[in-house]
């Protein structure tokens, strides 16, 4: 059996999770990362996506993040999250939401560095609609 | 000297409003619990902001790739005030100690001839701070309709912060809060935000460990992605001591509120009971006195 780390999930609002774990798979901003144990230190930034995370017995839990960055050591990964939300409470109408609200910031950027950051935000956010909610 | 029913009156309605304060107390004594949760389940999330932009400001180090949010403009000139009060009144004087603390440090930037922007969030601060700088407002911002401060607010407060500041409308910015001591102490603090003092490294492992990090994608990039995130952080905790010193203010005034209606209740209860006596004892003479005659 691998080895477990501590992986702690927390958003500005409390603290999600924190146990020890044997998998967690993070959506970074350059492609998905699976951490394990011993990991080498790593910082990154996260796009918005699902986290899944696998506890010492095997038992795989799930959450939808919406950017934030990760900070990993080979003694354990804490996961700040912009907004995190276990993915079966997550549902499309919120989703929605968020996307309206990024098309509406994407509309009012006002350069073109800031636009285009938006524009792969709301790329990141409508690509989890397909995801997360069953079609 | 008022009547007997105007005593009787002024009983009853002391005694009404000895209702809504209690009522009050006990809803701010609710509410300060809930803000006091809030406020210690959103500490872990800036604790460990906190470590991790020690470690990559450490590794970013001063040279000319850190952000202009953090190294400033290098400009002294323009000051912005972002002042953080509650949307209501009836607590004491909380609103008034944050907007004085604001108004002096106004004052004082003003007599050194610098220029000040004041930026208010809460509508007493606003009513406070306009009768003496209503030239100097140029935003405020209300979260009367919000019921429980989710970090969207503080975020949108923050982004606005940013946009100013990426517009080159000032050069230093300025949080003016309420910390929460305890339930009856309230301590109005200010916090310099822009630029942001590089917190110091916490201790000589996280030193060491920052030297081998590996950064996806480059340290510059997760530090310009960071330090606005910070900034909406530190705004979202200094509103959420904020509700929770709202609360304990409004409970200890809504507190001494009841005990003065009290107090009130017992003094007007003598005197309207003394009076009842005296005019039994004047009918009762009156009686006698007509009997004594015949």
């Amino acid at each position: 059996m691998a080895d477990n780390f501590n992986f702690e999930l927390v958003s500005p609002e409390r603290l999600l999770l924190s146990e020890k774990v044997s998998e967690v798979v993070i959506p970074a901003t350059e492609g998905e990362m699976t951490v394990l144990a011993n990991h080498a230190p790593t910082m990154t930034t996260i796009k918005p996506g699902v986290v899944s995370v696998k506890d010492a017995a095997g038992k795989v839990s799930r959450y939808v993040v919406f950017g934030g960055f990760a900070d990993i050591l080979p003694t354990g990964c804490t996961l700040l999250a912009e907004s995190a939300i276990p993915l079966n409470e997550m549902n499309k109408a919120a989703l929605d939401a968020r996307i309206e609200a990024a098309r509406a910031d994407v509309a009012n950027a006002s350069n073109d560095e800031h636009k285009s950051k938006l524009e792969q935000f709301l790329n990141e956010l409508t690509q989890l609609n397909g995801i997360v909610v069953p079609a | 000297m008022p009547s007997l029913k105007d005593l009787k009156n002024r009983i009853a309605s002391v005694k009404a409003t000895q209702k809504i304060t209690k009522a009050m107390k006990m809803v701010a004594a609710a509410k300060l619990r809930r803000a006091q949760e809030a406020a210690e389940a959103a500490r872990p999330y800036s604790q460990r902001m906190g470590a991790v932009l020690a470690n990559i400001a450490q590794a970013v180090g001063a040279d000319d790739s850190a952000p202009r949010l953090m190294t400033g403009t290098g400009n002294d000139k323009v000051h912005l005030l972002v002042v953080c009060t509650a949307e209501r009144g009836l607590c004491g004087g909380f609103n008034s100690q944050i907007s004085r603390l604001a108004r002096d440090h106004a004052r004082k930037l003003l007599a050194e001839g610098k220029t000040v922007k004041i930026l208010t969030v809460g509508k007493k601060g606003f009513d406070s701070l306009r009768r003496e700088f209503a030239s100097l407002i140029i935003e405020r911002m209300d979260l009367r309709d919000v019921k429980r401060i989710g970090f969207e607010n503080a975020d949108a407060i923050g982004r606005r912060v940013i946009a100013l500041f990426n517009q080159g409308e000032f050069d230093v910015c300025t949080l003016f809060y309420s910390e929460f001591k305890s339930v009856i102490s309230q301590v109005p603090t200010a916090l310099q935000l822009i630029p942001a003092a590089a917190p110091a490294a916490t201790t000589a492992s996280s030193g060491a460990a920052a030297a081998v990090y590996e950064y996806e994608p480059d340290a510059a990039a997760i530090l310009s992605d960071l330090i606005p995130r910070n900034i909406s952080v530190q705004i979202f905790r200094a509103l959420l001591e904020n509700v929770a010193g709202e609360m304990g203010a409004k409970m200890s005034a809504m507190d001494n509120a009841t005990r003065n209606a009290g107090e009130m209740i017992n003094k007007l209860t003598l005197s309207y009971n003394r009076q009842r006596q005296a005019q039994i004892t004047k009918e009762l003479i009156e009686i006698i006195s007509g009997a004594e005659a015949l």
